[in-house]
């Protein structure tokens, strides 16, 4: 019982792992690629550009 | 209350091992592969971009541009076309003259400086949402090797960048678009459903996860992307359609290269 308890656990550490770095790969392409900031657009416009964000 | 606490604390825990590796093997993987994108942007993408601009500020026009057909050193709405000499609506190819100055591979440390800063930020963000993906798929009892890194970069490169650019193709500064706040949600949308609908042609098991697959993919594109009413753009479309097909292009070979970067990386750290 304790090791199906465990193992239960341990898949939970693993999705809340997994979770945490895609949240983290979200904010950073939303810095780069969307935010509306006037500051963040001009000096990530050639990559919006580039890498084919909506930008303007 | 003290074993949890040990497992957080502890640096050889599987719990922060895993969050380590996936940590390291994406933002290493995404640091290389945005460097290699500025590097393949600056050469192939940027004279686009810059040709471009020079449109888009009005140092050159576009003979089918409305009202600017004059066609000096800036732009003068206020004499579209008046003077004959130098009114070339009747003439497709009329850059011959200025075709010295098109803007080729020159270094700007500041402007590319940047771009090659965000280049990394945007790859290394891919790359988290990637290795996030690769160890969803394995704690279903995937295996990814580092081969099958080029299968997820392809995968990647279709959800984030071919499905988005089918509804809105690359955007060359200056071209005519719909609000930037609908094609953002556009983009997020369209990016989502093609990722769930690969991930159910990938791992599904049955033709409902397959049809639903073939609808998520196709739902964006027959709702439609958000268009401007009219096209009014001054960029020629010969310069549009040269931008759209390099960018595709090197976003194809990079994603590719973090596809395969990944997986090495975290493969690797699962035998060590």
């Amino acid at each position: 019982m304790s090791t199906i308890a465990r193992s239960g656990e341990k898949a939970e550490v693993k999705l809340a792992n997994i979770a945490v770095v895609a949240a983290l790969g979200a904010a950073l392409i939303f810095v780069a690629g969307l935010a509306q900031s006037e500051t963040l657009h001009d000096a990530a416009h050639d990559v919006r550009h580039a890498v084919g964000f909506p930008c303007h | 209350m003290t074993p949890p606490m040990m497992c957080v604390t502890r640096s050889d825990s599987p719990a922060t091992d895993m969050l380590q590796r996936l940590l390291t093997s994406a933002l290493i993987a995404g640091a290389a592969a945005g460097l290699i994108a500025a590097l393949l942007q600056l050469v192939f993408v940027q004279p686009v971009l810059l040709h471009a601009e020079l449109y888009e500020g009005g140092e050159r026009t576009h003979f089918a541009a409305p009202s600017e057909h004059h066609h000096g050193e800036e732009a003068d709405a206020a004499t579209p076309t008046a003077e004959p000499a130098h009114d070339h609506s009747t003439e497709a190819a009329h850059d011959h003259a200025e075709a010295a100055d098109i803007p080729g591979i020159d270094f700007d440390a500041p402007r590319d400086g940047l771009s090659i800063l965000f280049s990394i930020m945007v790859y290394a963000g891919y790359g988290l949402l990637l290795v996030a993906a690769i160890a969803l798929s394995e704690s279903n009892g995937n295996r990814v090797t580092a081969r099958q890194g080029l299968l997820w970069g392809v995968a990647g490169f279709v959800a984030v960048q071919m499905a988005p650019a089918f509804g809105l193709s690359p955007e060359l500064p200056g071209m005519a678009a719909a609000d930037v706040n609908a094609r953002a949600i556009w983009w997020v949308a369209t990016v989502i459903a093609t990722a769930i609908g690969l991930w159910l042609i990938a791992f599904g098991k049955n033709g409902v996860a397959w049809a639903a697959a073939v609808l998520l993919i196709l739902a964006p594109h027959i709702i439609g992307a958000p268009h401007p009413h009219e096209f009014t753009g001054p960029t020629p479309p010969e310069l549009a359609a040269q931008f759209a097909g390099r960018a595709i292009g090197v976003g194809l070979a990079v994603w590719v290269l973090l596809g395969l970067f990944v997986a090495t990386l975290w493969s690797r750290g699962r035998e060590a």
